[in-house]
């Protein structure tokens, strides 16, 4: 289903992760997202989330494991390969991460030009998202006039704008109130439905109660699936496979 | 170079850029002293080249005035060596010279013509050979010597091949010059490279995430380093003019009489507008290779 025809998104094998020589801030992570799934990122503040997600778009190489982007081992793909995994994946950074000189039309635009659009369909494109996000008046304005909402719908319209395979959002609805939160969900259930792998970390209990996606609990390291979620799984195959090793007995979740 | 050189686009903050005063600067500066260098070398090729021309081929047979008892025999001593001359095979052509001639030459020398009316000037003989080489001249020193008390050969190639070297010693030193000039625009480029990149790191940083090839960021250094680099430089053609003119007029005044006019022609005032040109492509091609290199070793 996925463009390589391989039946996962993204896969992990024994993944851990540290910085420098500090302790593992993720251990044995084993899992694999499937085509088209939809799933909540948990877990406590400094429980690693944000790590996690920086390892699936090739922000960080992990200490130890194998990771696979639609079919890629990336220990093994050439550099030069590398943008066109990334441009499959959208990315809503928690920080945001937008270049503050260019407008915000500029930001949106910034996946389609790196990856050589028209300049016709740049424009329409963008401007109609940017308007779906409520953002039509703040279209030439540069981030730092932007209120951390705004900015934030700035950071998820480029995230989307290129309609990417896998969709990672890092607190995408931390900083606007309930009905924009509301409001920016629908467009991952959107994009969602039109096959769009997402993965959402958040700390908005009310959200996830809400949506009732799978929940992928990072503590202590270990990434589980949360008991009780499985049946929210749309298809008849698990969404995810969770094997810890050699800390008690295998469970597939 | 699998990108296009041409880009409007620039995705990186312009005011945070302190190379977009540097580097214009730097290259003005270089380009000031390359167009010397080049305007030299090029203005002594032309002199040594004119220096050639004129004196190939060409000897003068110089017989010294005789001591008072024999001055009269000085015409016949002319006459003796312009036949033993136009005898030789491969000289063309051998005409005395005036005595009102040689005085006029050495006037620079020895002043006006009233007072070197009592000296004893040599009589001079203008000789011109068929080619250069066509006269065996160490055989025609020795026959000449022979019949005619006092005559030598004046071959020019000894002073001018002295000051052919001396030429040839300059435009060295002006093309290492240039030379320098080069490496030190393809440093400064990569310095100020660098230090573009870490100064926009973050941003580059976003730019690889969302799916940038190093190309696209390369093209966008390289065609900045393109546009500085043609701003500097003929910011610095234009403060070398002046400079130019003035070394023109100076060398006029100095040495109108010795030194033959030091001068450029229109082929090569294109060759200086163009070198700003040069040292552009040299600017963005090294900017361009320093972003693909640099990047490579990143993530
Ligand atoms: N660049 C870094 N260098 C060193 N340690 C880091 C770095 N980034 C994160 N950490 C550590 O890794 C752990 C996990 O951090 P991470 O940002 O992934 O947590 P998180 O789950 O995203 O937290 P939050 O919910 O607050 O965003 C933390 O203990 C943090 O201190
Ligand atoms: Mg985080």
């Amino acid at each position: 289903m996925s463009t390589d025809g391989t039946d996962h998104v993204v896969r992990f094998e024994n993944v851990g992760l540290r910085y420098g020589l500090g302790p593992e801030v993720l251990q044995d992570v084993t899992f694999e997202l499937r085509p088209g799934g939809f799933y909540f990122l948990l877990g406590d503040s400094g429980a690693g989330k944000s790590s996690l997600l920086k390892l699936i778009y090739l922000a960080l190489k992990p200490s130890r494991g194998l990771i696979s982007l639609f079919g890629h081992d990336i220990a093994i793909t050439p550099r030069r390969q590398l943008p066109e995994l990334r441009r499959r994946i959208g990315v809503v950074f928690q920080e945001f991460r937008l270049l503050n000189h260019l407008s915000a039309f500029d930001n949106v635009a910034l996946p389609l030009r790196v990856a050589g659009g028209r300049e016709s369909e740049i424009q329409r494109n963008v401007d109609e998202l940017l308007q779906w996000v409520g953002l039509k008046d703040q279209i030439k304005a540069r981030p730092p006039t932007l209120s951390g909402g705004q900015q934030q719908r700035v950071a998820i319209a480029r995230a989307v704008i290129a309609r990417p395979k896998l969709l990672l959002a890092d607190e995408p609805t931390g900083n606007v109130d309930d009905r924009m939160a509301l409001r920016l969900m629908h467009l991952f259930e959107e994009l969602n439905k039109l096959g769009t792998t997402i993965v959402i970390a958040t700390h908005n209990q009310s959200l996830v109660n809400r949506f009732g996606h799978p929940r992928l609990r990072l503590a202590d390291g270990s990434l589980t699936l949360e008991p009780g979620t499985e049946t929210a799984w749309p298809r008849e195959a698990p969404p995810l496979r969770s094997v810890s090793h050699g800390r008690g007995p295998r469970n597939a979740l | 170079m699998p990108f296009s050189l041409f880009t409007r686009r620039y995705d990186f903050a312009n005011d945070r850029d302190a190379l977009r005063h540097f580097l214009p600067w730097l290259i003005a500066f270089m380009v000031y002293l390359a167009v010397l260098a080049l305007a030299g070398v090029l203005a002594l090729n032309e002199t040594a080249g004119r220096w050639n021309r004129g004196v190939a081929g060409t000897l003068t047979v110089q017989i010294l005035a005789g001591p008072d008892a024999i001055q009269g025999n000085d015409e016949a001593r002319v006459k003796a060596a312009l036949g033993i001359l136009r005898a030789t095979p491969g000289i063309v052509r051998a005409e005395a010279i005036a005595d009102s001639a040689t005085a006029a030459l050495l006037e620079p020398w020895l002043g006006g013509a009233g007072a070197i009316a009592d000296l004893p000037l040599p009589k001079l003989i203008d000789v011109e050979m068929a080619s250069e080489g066509s006269v065996d001249l160490q055989a025609l020193s020795r026959r000449l010597t022979a019949a005619v008390p006092g005559a030598s050969i004046d071959d020019h190639r000894i002073w001018l091949e002295r000051l052919l070297r001396l030429i040839g010693t300059v435009k060295a030193i002006a093309l290492a010059v240039l030379a320098l000039i080069g490496i030190a625009t393809v440093g400064t480029v990569i310095f100020t490279t660098r230090t573009g990149l870490a100064i926009h790191r973050e941003a580059i940083e976003v730019l690889h995430l969302i799916g940038a090839q190093d190309t696209y960021i390369a093209r966008q250094f390289a065609h900045r380093a393109l546009m500085l680099g043609l701003k500097g430089g003929y910011a610095g053609l234009v403060l070398a003019l002046p400079t130019l003119l003035m070394a023109g007029i100076f060398a006029h005044y100095l040495g109108a009489s010795v030194l033959p006019q030091l001068s450029l022609g229109p082929a090569h005032w294109m060759a200086l507008a163009i070198l700003p040109i040069g040292v552009a492509l040299i600017a963005m091609a090294t900017a361009g290779v320093t972003v693909m290199r640099t990047l490579a070793r990143l993530l």
